[in-house]
């Protein structure tokens, strides 16, 4: 991360349905995304998190409403466009080319009765209308290499692929123009842990090798803080904690990042039982008052019943952001949402049970 | 912890227990069809190798987790348990019993053995409320004498399932529960007839992360309280390794290694349970990931020879191409099938082969396709 901002969202507001039965589905959503930075963006079903990302880059359908805020895109040429403004010109111009997308299903977003060079070369030559037709066979044939597909495959429809498959041209086709901001949303929920797993590696080096910069929508919590450089959590539409990943993960600052860790069971250690969050998500049509969080909170106080609080700095460090009133002096702040920063502290006992290697194993498994 | 025999599991005490269970599904291709219409039925019909060979044991008082990946057999396995779908071979034990008859036996079998499915959002019927869905397995078993007695019933299930004051909830509709509501009215649907056996498969999948280990939680409470014998089907490893107390990992249809929860995922004897642990999410992790073989699962209609699970082991021998391996102990109730564990006499072990260093060795780079091999694949 070298600390260019490239993609400012400030105060975005967006409402499903309008007049007074409209429902917030996101309320004042400030975020920044670096050139070159994995951006998590983390929160269950409801919280807001999609709608966000396709606010910020207006591709939100109706109902949906963008009703506030704004989402300044840096462009490497120095130029700064507010995407909530930009007319639509300008904008189909900008799709692809510097902002794209990943979405869940690539058996949906992938056209089922055209070949995938078919779809890999369309947007090339909408964008790129002076290249040849040649070119832009080679370019595709390049593209499917590089996510790791061998180009005997480009004649072949979706449904002649796998589902890692799929999401593989899905991230080469959103590469195809070298794209500053890829946002992915739940790229990888619908595939198997294994495969997962490959083509996560396979975006960090594409990552590194070309230097944009992703925002990772997903619920899961536990994966983010392995892939993503800082972790921004949501809740009901607002945001309400931005950190480090490292930082988030041993030093939460905020009661439902807190409550959003211990609900994943670690792969180590001990086994003690776990609580996860008492009750569930609000229903954004009858929002509590205060911090929305505040009835599943243990930490609540009176004051959380009756302000809302705002995403700010706490302790002392910039990148470490929370909305929670206990962090703003409101009662003592709770020791499980005062742990030290991670560089300061090495937890005890962390990482003591390794999975053997197979070398290892394989001695006990001819010992034995 | 139950003592998991898992090699040839203890049918004796089990309360449901599955013996060599094989479920193959036929292709309906259309050159199948065609030529079963003009009377010209092969022999070799292709069939989908689902389920192989696949031997539980459910004990009471117990959790037992299939892990593996989507298309691994698992659901298959809970199905044929339920007796949703007849097995093409092999038995089930209840009580250690050989399970016989009919479909019309399935009403007896039903109130041992219940389901809990993955999505309540299509489980429930979104027309009725609570109180119908509950009462459905009180009336369908003839197991209340009176509508007073039914009313008292239901809210005891409710109780149990810790959705209380009954009341709160005996009138409501589907849509107006949340997520873990409607899968707790899906358990006590399932707990109504008092079963020994609960297979839940996938429970929480569907469900927001912060209210999965409720229903986890819930799960537990059953085990331990009443005493049931569960089957939580689940491909989040982590999570069996938190509910469970056996692990049983399943790969293309068959069981590749069982064991106590704790001792499976800590010290995996499988390739493949290695290969599982090393891709899942790991906040903890601190080294870059070293994924333990590539590729993806092979075709169930035409199985690798010998072990499945070769075409992607980095470890991978002469003989694993020829024999199927059969589980080889492993520890104490944990059980392997690979023949790296196969300490026997004529074990062949090819030079080099055993202190191969996974990850390193050649594979293809096709990442995306189905048919990698590793280098020196027979």
């Amino acid at each position: 991360m070298n600390g260019d901002r490239i993609l400012e969202i400030r105060g975005l507001c967006v409402d499903y349905g309008q007049g007074p039965g409209a429902v917030h589905a996101v309320t004042d959503a400030s975020l920044t995304l670096h050139r070159g930075e994995v951006l998590g963006l983390a929160g269950e079903s409801g919280s807001g998190k999609s709608t966000l990302a396709l606010a910020a880059t207006r591709l939100l359908r109706a109902p949906g409403v963008i009703t506030g805020g704004s989402a300044h895109l840096y462009s490497e040429d120095g130029s700064v466009l507010d995407l909530l403004t930009a007319d639509y010109g300008v904008l189909r111009v900008l799709r692809w080319s510097q902002v794209s997308l990943v979405l869940q299903s690539a058996m949906n977003a992938l056209n089922p009765v055209m070949t995938i060079r078919t779809q890999l070369t369309d947007a090339l030559a909408a964008h790129e209308p002076q290249t040849s037709r040649q070119e832009r066979r080679a370019r595709a044939a390049e593209l499917l290499e590089m996510v790791g597909i061998s180009s005997g495959r480009l004649t072949s429809h979706p449904h002649e692929l796998s589902g890692g498959m799929r999401q593989r041209v899905m991230i080469a086709m959103a590469l195809a123009l070298r794209p500053q901001v890829v946002i992915m949303d739940e790229p990888t929920t619908a595939l198997d842990v294994v495969t997962q797993r490959e083509i996560l590696e396979e975006l960090k080096d594409l990552r590194d090798k070309f230097g944009f910069a992703i925002v990772f929508i997903t619920h899961d919590l536990s994966l983010l803080i392995e892939i993503a450089d800082s972790i921004a959590v949501m809740y009901a539409g607002r945001l309400v904690e931005r950190a480090p990943a490292n930082a988030l993960f041993r030093a939460p600052r905020h009661p439902y990042t807190l409550g959003l860790l211990s609900s994943f069971p670690p792969l180590h250690g001990p086994r003690r039982p776990m609580t996860g969050i008492p009750g569930s998500p609000p229903d954004l049509r009858l929002l509590p008052s205060g911090c929305v969080f505040h009835p599943r909170c243990r930490f609540a106080v009176d004051r959380c019943v009756t302000d809302a609080p705002l995403l700010e700095v706490v302790g002392g460090s910039a990148d470490r952001l929370a909305a929670c009133w206990r962090q703003r002096g409101d009662g003592p702040v709770p020791p499980e949402l005062a742990a030290a920063e991670p560089a300061a502290t090495v937890w005890a006992g962390e990482l003591t049970t390794k999975v053997p290697t197979p070398d290892e194993r394989v001695q006990q498994g001819s010992s034995a | 912890m139950s003592a998991p025999a898992v090699a040839a599991p203890d049918t004796t005490t089990a309360v449901l227990a599955a013996r060599d269970l094989t479920k193959h599904f036929a292709v309906h291709s259309s050159v199948a069809s065609a030529s079963r219409r003009l009377g010209r039925v092969s022999k070799s019909a292709p069939v989908v190798h689902a389920v192989d060979n696949v031997s539980l044991a459910l004990n009471a008082g117990a959790v037992t987790a299939v892990v593996g990946e989507s298309g691994s057999g698992k659901s298959t396995v809970a199905r044929m348990l339920a007796r949703l779908i007849p097995p093409t071979s092999g038995d089930l034990l209840l009580h250690g019993r050989p399970v016989r008859g009919s479909q019309r036996r399935q009403l007896e079998y039903a109130k041992t053995v219940q389901m809990v499915l993955q999505d309540p959002f299509a489980s429930l019927n979104p027309i009725h409320d609570v109180y119908y869905h509950l009462s459905r397995p009180f009336k369908v078993h003839g197991l209340a004498r009176s509508g007073a007695d039914l009313d008292e019933k239901i809210a005891a299930v409710l109780e149990r399932v810790a959705l209380s004051p009954a009341d709160a909830y005996l009138h409501k509709y589907p849509h107006e529960l949340s997520g873990g509501q409607r899968q707790r009215v899906a358990i006590a649907r399932a707990l109504a007839v008092e079963p020994r056996v609960l297979l839940a498969d996938e429970p929480v999948s569907m469900l927001d992360v912060s209210i999965r280990l409720g229903v986890l939680n819930l799960l537990a409470d059953l085990r331990d309280r009443e005493h049931l014998a569960i089957l939580y089907i689940t491909h989040d490893i982590a999570s069996a390794r938190y509910l469970a107390d056996t692990i049983v990992v399943m790969y293309a249809g068959q069981v590749v290694e069982s064991g106590p929860a704790v001792q499976v995922t800590d010290s995996p004897a499988h390739p493949y349970t290695q290969l599982l642990l090393s891709a899942a999410p790991d906040p903890e992790r601190d080294t870059p990931v070293t994924l333990r073989g590539a590729g993806a699962p092979p075709s169930a209609v035409a199985p690798p020879s010998g072990c499945r699970f070769r075409l992607r082991c980095p470890h991978a021998m002469a003989i694993c191409a020829e024999q199927v391996p059969p589980a080889f102990p492993a520890g104490d109730g944990h059980a392997s099938a690979c023949w790296l564990l196969d300490a026997g006499p004529q074990a062949p072990a090819p030079p080099g082969r055993r202190t191969a260093v996974p990850g390193s060795n050649g594979g293809s780079t096709d990442l995306g396709g189905g048919e990698v091999m590793s280098a020196d694949d027979a």
